[in-house]
């Protein structure tokens, strides 16, 4: 990501935009237009509920239970709460970015390189839907941002700044909860994983279903995070954690550099010549 | 004085200059004055440097400050939105706010200005504190400049006083958030906090008056105050001159240094430009408070890593940490948990602040002039009780930021609670004990370079085989520095009777007195007898390799080997 930011403006950085570009939209189409009809019949074909439900048994069956209906442990807490009813969205946000199957137990599940392809992926989604209905993978109409208009892009600004910042801070930086849990930063989160979020409320985050914010008010609200994103800072931003990081610049860069000036100057004075005799 | 220069009547600006200067002083006669005060003499060291950051990035803000206010607009005034940053176009926000983005966005050099303004008051409460810090512990607050002591403290007061209210003016989100908690602080005051609120804000928080009477306190009246309180900051330096640090020729009756002119001025001016460059390179490489990104101020919203600028942000740990104690007596809800760590903990320190020379000479009992500095290590217990604050200052910031570090460094946000809890106590203690042992420990060592030398990494074998480090004695400039310094003072119990067996009416607050004394002075290392001296200087002529056969420029060899330069 450094990289990328600090060559952002190279002259050869515009065509290596439209290149990728290019690339990545014949790649989408590729990935996603043939996929699309069989998208929907997924989420019943038996076939890929099955594969779904052996992936299942491997991965997640041990900490989930064998037909996903939870695991409890001896205290009576939750190993592995049930998986019956959370719906498609919920595994393909925990799966997708990388924090199911869990690594270890920590206060709470992290991002990581995801383990399974998107193909297991979704049939690992196709057999958790089969168990219960749940909310369902968004429809890409509201996930892609790229026509928004101006008036959503001010209003999922209001959204998020009411509903997000609280946790995520306000250019979504993160911020730390009680009892060693945070909230991660949204830097880098796909448009469908920020959707997912909000459908799903993974552990400390609240659930934001569609009765609460409508899917229009969730695309304004990705359109938003991403806009800003995007935006060119004013130079160097201390990652956006505001005025902790600028106090300790003061002093280290401000005063640190500014003695080390008062030191040289003190030294070479008009006066000061070689000393000893 | 070793450099000779031209006078300045005599060169070719000089004599230029002549005709209108004598016009100017026909009429006003300040020649004599300027006459006097040009040769005033400036002695040199880094830290006399530090009081000049905080000056000149005075200066900055004024410059800044003033390109702002031609384009903000200190209204509460809703109106929509419609500059050129997109993400907020359309929407409703006070005229601040909207100014402050118009200045960001649509002025040209805009944005580097604010940065710079920005940057330069995080600079110039960064400067004071470390000025302060310097004064403090080379004692320059003694007899007889008290007096200057108190305006700094109260420039002190002030700055973050203009801080808090330049970050208040923009109406975003971490302003209002700012005041919000101030607002919080105000009225939990007893009694008549409420009230105060309503005085302050012109009805309930936030009102819509506050972002106007703020500009009036930031742009006028503090910086006034701040302008009539440097200026007399700078006559009374000038009247008691600066102090120095003891050597060879610097008594506590003579001032050793450069001439305000040519040389003083000069290189003080030149720093000038340095600061300038200096705050103008961190504003145009470094963002500070990113206003856009936090939208503008709404009651009902609120972020993560809401902080308020640095100088602030020991009292919002301090409020962080305490525990939540609050109660209600009839109509009346006490807020200890705000009262105790903001207001009366801020109170706590200006007024420690403010009467610690007093109560120092108090104690010691010293009522003389002192025009030559301390070194830190020589008044042990004074250091060791700024480094206890400095300590006590220090956990309350890092608790200021605890979410912070909790997210960047993957603890728990409660452990570091906990942590600051116990450490806001302890750390200060051990920080004194530590402190002070150092401090004697170095006095031993100067002991033990003014007795034996200093140590001149040349091995040397004896005759009888044996191994020895050669030592040499001190260049003599050194060795006056080090042992000018007055000798501890007898310690001697008070009298609690006279000879006739009267008790001393005032017993009890001589005997608190002469304990205070005790604590003060009692592990102070003296500096050696004359007579040490000469007795100690007989013996490098058994020393092992003795030192008249150093070459003239010798100053010892380093680790790797090389002969140092002294
Ligand atoms: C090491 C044990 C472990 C393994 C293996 C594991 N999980 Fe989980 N999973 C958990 C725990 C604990 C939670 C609840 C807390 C959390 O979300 O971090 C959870 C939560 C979830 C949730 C969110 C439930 C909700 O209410 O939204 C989903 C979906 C999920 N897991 C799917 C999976 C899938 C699919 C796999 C296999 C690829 C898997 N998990 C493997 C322990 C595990
Ligand atoms: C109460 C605090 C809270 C609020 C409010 C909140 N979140 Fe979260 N959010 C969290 C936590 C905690 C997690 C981490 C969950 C996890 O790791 O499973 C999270 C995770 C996320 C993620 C996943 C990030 C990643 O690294 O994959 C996204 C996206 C997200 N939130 C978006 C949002 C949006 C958009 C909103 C506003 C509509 C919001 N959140 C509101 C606490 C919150
Ligand atoms: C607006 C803030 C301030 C400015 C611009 C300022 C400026 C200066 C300058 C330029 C000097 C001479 C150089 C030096 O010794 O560093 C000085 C000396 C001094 N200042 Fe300040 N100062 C400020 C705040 C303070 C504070 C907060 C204190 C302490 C509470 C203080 C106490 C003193 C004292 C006692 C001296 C005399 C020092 C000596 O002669 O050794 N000043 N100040």
């Amino acid at each position: 990501m450094r990289f990328l930011s600090t060559h952002r403006r190279h002259p050869l950085a515009g065509y290596a935009v439209l290149l990728f570009g290019l690339l990545l939209a014949a790649a989408l189409y590729a990935a996603f237009a043939p996929g699309k009809a069989d998208a929907d019949t997924a989420t019943n074909d038996p076939a890929k509920i099955e594969e779904g439900r052996e992936l299942f048994l491997v991965g997640c069956a041990s900490c989930h239970g064998m037909n996903a209906e939870g695991i409890m442990t001896v205290a009576g807490g939750n190993y592995g709460p049930s998986l019956v009813g959370v719906g498609a969205a919920a595994v393909d946000f925990q799966v997708g970015t990388g924090r199911m199957p869990m690594a270890q137990s920590a206060p709470q599940a992290i991002r990581k390189e995801p383990v399974y392809t998107d193909e297991e992926t979704d049939a690992l989604a196709a057999y958790i839907a089969s168990l219960g209905p749940g909310p369902a993978v968004p429809d890409e109409e509201y996930t892609d941002v790229s026509e928004i208009s101006q008036e959503e892009l001010t209003r999922g600004g209001e959204f998020f700044r009411t509903n997000c910042t609280a946790c995520h801070n306000s250019v979504g930086a993160g911020g730390a909860l009680p009892s060693g849990r945070f909230a991660p930063s949204l830097q880098g989160v796909s448009e469908k994983h920020l959707y997912e979020a909000m459908l799903t409320g993974p552990q400390q985050m609240p659930v934001f279903s569609d009765d609460v914010i409508s899917p229009e008010d969730k695309r304004a609200i990705i359109a938003y995070i991403k806009n800003v994103q995007n935006q060119p800072q004013a130079g160097f931003g201390g990652g956006g954690l505001g005025p902790v990081v600028d106090g300790m610049f003061a002093w280290i860069i401000g005063i640190g550099g500014l003695v080390a000036v008062a030191v040289w100057l003190a030294a070479h004075g008009a006066r000061v010549k070689k000393k000893r005799s | 004085m070793s450099t000779t220069s031209t006078p300045l009547k005599d060169t070719g600006v000089g004599k230029k200059a002549a005709g209108p200067v004598e016009w100017l002083d026909d009429r006003i006669g300040l020649a004599g004055l300027v006459r006097k005060n040009i040769r005033k003499v400036f002695p040199d060291h880094w830290s006399f440097l530090l009081g000049e950051i905080a000056l000149w990035s005075f200066v900055v803000l004024l410059l800044t400050g003033t390109f702002l206010t031609f384009w903000f607009q200190p209204s509460m005034a809703e109106v929509p939105y419609d500059g050129s940053y997109d993400p907020l176009r359309g929407l409703e926000m006070s005229q601040a706010y909207a100014s402050t983005l118009n200045i960001s966005f649509d002025i040209r050099g805009g944005l580097l200005v604010r940065q710079i303004h920005h940057w330069a008051a995080a600079l110039f409460m960064a400067a004071i504190i470390a000025h302060m810090l310097r004064v403090f512990f080379t004692g320059a607050y003694r007899k007889p400049r008290e007096l200057n002591w108190l305006i700094g403290i109260g420039l002190f007061a002030i700055g973050l006083i203009e801080g808090f209210a330049g970050y208040s003016l923009p109406d975003d989100l971490l302003s209002g958030t700012g005041l919000r908690f101030v607002d919080g602080l105000i009225r939990s005051i007893p009694v008549v906090g409420t009230y105060i609120e309503f005085f302050v804000f012109g009805g309930e928080f936030p009102g819509e008056l506050i972002i106007a009477r703020l500009y009036m306190a930031h742009i006028f009246l503090l910086p006034g105050l701040l302008l009539g309180l440097i200026a007399a900051h700078m006559v009374l330096l000038v009247y008691h001159k600066h102090t120095q640090w003891p050597g060879p020729g610097r008594t506590e009756k003579n001032v050793v240094g450069y001439p305000m002119l040519p040389v003083y001025a000069a290189k003080a001016g030149g720093f000038f430009f340095v600061v300038f460059g200096f705050t103008t390179l961190m504003a145009a490489t470094l963002q500070i408070n990113p206003i856009w990104a936090y939208g503008p101020y709404n009651p009902s919203e609120v972020t993560a890593g809401s902080q308020p600028d640095w100088y602030m942000g020991w009292v919002e740990g301090a409020v962080r940490i305490m525990p939540n104690w609050e109660f209600t007596i009839g109509p009346q809800t006490i807020s200890l948990n705000v009262f105790i760590p903001a207001v009366l903990l801020m109170g706590i320190l200006f007024t420690v602040l403010a009467i610690w020379p007093f109560f120092e000479s108090w104690v010691t009992g010293d009522k003389k002039e002192h025009h030559l500095l301390q070194r830190p290590r020589n008044a042990p217990t004074r250091t060791a009780f700024g480094v206890a604050g400095m300590t006590f200052y220090g956990v309350c910031w890092i608790a200021g930021g605890n979410d912070i570090i909790a997210l960047k460094f993957n603890l728990d946000i409660f452990t570091i609670t906990w942590m600051a809890r116990v450490l806001v106590f302890v750390g200060p203690v051990i920080a004194f004990i530590v402190t002070r042992r150092i401090c004697i420990s170095l006095q031993r060592k100067d002991n033990d370079a003014i007795l034996h030398g200093y140590e001149t990494g040349i091995i040397v074998r004896s005759a009888e085989g044996s191994y020895a480090e050669a030592h040499a004695p001190l260049p003599p400039e050194k060795a006056f520095a080090l042992t000018a310094r007055p000798r501890v003072p007898e310690l001697t119990a008070p009298v609690s009777e006279d000879e006739n067996g009267v008790a001393n009416p005032d017993g009890r607050k001589a005997r608190l007195r002469a304990w205070a004394k005790r604590f003060f002075y009692a592990h102070d290392v003296d500096k050696p007898t004359r007579f040490e001296v000469e007795d100690a200087a007989h013996h490098f002529h058994d020393d092992v390799y003795p030192p008249h056969d150093f070459p003239d420029d010798f100053s010892g060899v380093s680790e790797t080997g090389v002969p140092k330069q002294h």
